[in-house]
């Protein structure tokens, strides 16, 4: 590996930074160092290190079969890497299960969406704020004191990201009757309404029409923008990734081929050769 | 009014009543299903555990008394002291979470993934290995379960109601603890319908019963629900078992109630906490008018056997889903 990829592992600097359009970029909040993952014989991902910094809007992106998936279960817990690390916060993070991860305040949506169907739009966003509750359960049983205020208050916080998201309308209705790219918005919600401060986006836009990519593009950059909240995303759609993210991370065959600023990305040789299609050895 | 319309609604009554104790036991199905899709086939047995525990406590019994006493050769049997009736609850109730997180320590837990047939098989060997564990506990000998429930007809109600018929007619005969278990089980389903809409938990218990893989991501503990959901399960079981087991004595018997639960869940849906009273009272009510006015008079009687698996294959027929199951919709 060489061009820009090197330099980002080298030493990634805790100095923040402003980007052209005035967002402040913080020091590092997660980082992997040489994650390996084996399904068997197979290997999903090889000695992959990259990390993620504050306030940033970070992409991986590659070929089918890169193990981009992969990586991003990892990073909440779905996956247990054999070999490598993870940082948070700067502080090594132990195996853990994926609920113990989503405590830590680490959000995600699946690229086959994971909805609670049975359930209300409401509802299922409420299932966002779960972590965000501490009342006894005996409180919570006779329905009374802290439990009440509490509700109350995460009630409005979800009623807060239902506006956001422009899901008003649907807000009473069981998600299982929704269409695909509401349901998609819809787990947006229920992960924004864990108030992340990373937020994992497993190919928000797969299978949407034009306009509702705008839509959701629009959603994901107005979150980045309005809370600060950190996104890493995998993407298909190189146009859509190009315009949003900070910086991308290639993935090719479970390798790391480029990792840099989307004009650094597209300019390397390597990541060039992967998406066009050259022999590989 | 004529005698045979009041003797109807007499039985139209007691129906009601005996309807209400099959949903008592249906609902422990409906929790754990809903919450993981198992098939509890352990639940009737489940039920009279916790009333033999219940019993035990109360009379101060020493649990595995025959087994120690053979082994070291003692003749304990007894502690010597009475525990109160409300007292002995709480401990069995505690004794069910305790078997509860023993269950999901050491069986579920190792069947995560595994198909529903599995977990299934599971509860069948629970439900033997709990039975034997049960007698070995506190002797297989018939008890008599007392928490001090009011028991036999309600006089009142009769001296009350006879003006109502001619000088055949002595009023309604209903039995107290039907009375009793009525109003226990109707303060037992609404608090477990708000506690699954309204509260952290429940709200977690819904989403588990969902999709497990969503509720990981939002932070949910599978194996915390587990045990959430067997713990009241077993609260269930031990109201059954109490309710029951004042009817008609603590004994092997009890258990076999798990097979009257059976079409109340045809009839009602495995995943609904209503559809379990609903058609607990419809099973209820059905059986015993049909035995007064068809069974007795027509059919020789003795057709509460079968009426209400009989009713439960016709619901089966034009809904599969039951009642009030959730129809499965998969957009194509």
């Amino acid at each position: 590996m060489t061009n820009a990829a090197t330099d980002m592992n080298a030493a990634p600097s805790p100095d923040s930074y402003v980007t052209a359009d005035g967002r402040t970029i913080g020091g590092v909040v997660m980082e992997m160092k040489n994650i390996t993952l084996r399904f068997g014989g197979v290997v999903a991902i090889k000695d992959i290190s990259f990390d993620i910094r504050e306030g940033e809007i970070r992409a991986i992106i590659g070929p089918n079969g890169a193990g981009k998936s992969s990586m991003l279960n990892v990073i909440s817990g779905f996956y247990k890497p054999q070999e490598g690390d993870v940082f948070f916060h700067g502080e090594k993070r132990p195996l853990m299960k994926p609920y113990q991860v989503a405590q830590q305040g680490i959000a995600r949506t699946f690229q086959n969406i994971a909805l609670f169907d049975g359930m209300s739009v409401l509802d299922n966003i409420m299932t966002g704020r779960l972590n965000n509750m501490n009342a006894s359960l005996i409180s919570q049983a006779v329905w009374w004191g802290k439990a009440q205020k509490e509700e109350f208050e995460n009630r409005e916080k979800v009623e807060k990201v239902i506006d956001f998201l422009e899901i008003q309308a649907i807000r009473k209705t069981p998600v299982g009757r929704l269409p695909y790219g509401l349901k998609k918005r819809v787990e947006l919600a229920r992960a924004l309404a864990a108030e992340p401060t990373l937020l994992l986006l497993d190919e928000p836009m797969a299978g949407m029409n034009v306009e509702e990519k705008e839509d959701m593009s629009r959603f994901i950059l107005d979150v980045n923008d309005e809370f600060g909240t950190t996104i890493a995303l995998i993407e298909h759609d190189m146009g859509v990734v190009m315009d949003l993210s900070d910086r991308v991370v290639v993935m090719d065959y479970g390798k790391k081929i480029g990792d840099g600023t989307p004009d650094e990305v597209r300019n390397n040789q390597d990541v060039i050769d992967a998406y066009l299609g050259v022999a590989h050895d | 009014m004529p005698d045979q319309l009041l003797y109807a609604i007499e039985v139209t009554l007691n129906g009601l009543m005996a309807g209400v104790l099959y949903a008592l036991v249906a609902l422990g199905f409906v929790l754990i299903f809903k919450a993981s899709g198992i098939f509890n086939y352990a639940q009737g047995v489940m039920a009279l555990f916790a009333a033999m525990t219940l019993v035990g406590i109360q009379n101060g019994q020493v649990p595995f008394a025959h087994l120690i006493n053979a082994i070291l050769g003692t003749e304990i049997h007894h502690f010597g002291w009475h525990v109160p009736a409300l007292l002995a609850i709480l401990l069995t109730a505690c004794v069910m979470v305790l078997f509860a997180w023993i269950v999901e320590r050491y069986i579920l837990k190792h069947l995560v993934g595994q198909p529903d047939i599995i977990l299934f098989m599971a509860t069948i060997g629970m439900a033997y290995f709990m039975e034997g564990f049960g007698d070995l506990m506190w002797g297989a000998d018939i008890k008599k379960l007392d928490v001090g429930l009011p028991q036999g007809g309600s006089l009142w109600l009769e001296e009350n109601t006879a003006w109502l018929g001619g000088d055949g007619f002595y009023g309604f005969f209903i039995d107290k603890l039907d009375m009793v278990a009525t109003v226990v089980a109707a303060i037992l389903v609404a608090s477990l319908v708000a506690f699954s809409q309204y509260t952290k938990q429940g709200r977690a218990m819904r989403a588990v019963a969902d999709d497990h893989q969503a509720a990981l991501s939002v932070g949910v503990s599978l194996r915390f629900i587990w045990v959430l959901v067997w713990s009241l399960a077993g609260f269930v079981a031990l109201v059954a078992g109490i309710m029951w087991g004042a009817k008609s004595g603590v004994q092997f018997s009890l258990s076999l109630i798990a097979l009257k639960a059976l079409p109340v869940l045809m009839l009602g849906g495995f995943t609904s906490i209503p559809g379990a009273i609903v058609g607990g009272l419809i099973i209820g009510v059905g059986e015993k008018l049909f035995e007064f006015l068809i069974g007795a008079p027509f059919l020789g009687g003795a057709t509460e056997n079968w009426f209400a698996y009989m009713l439960a294959l016709l619901f089966l027929v034009f809904r599969p889903q039951g009642l009030f199951g959730e129809k499965i919709i998969e957009r194509v």
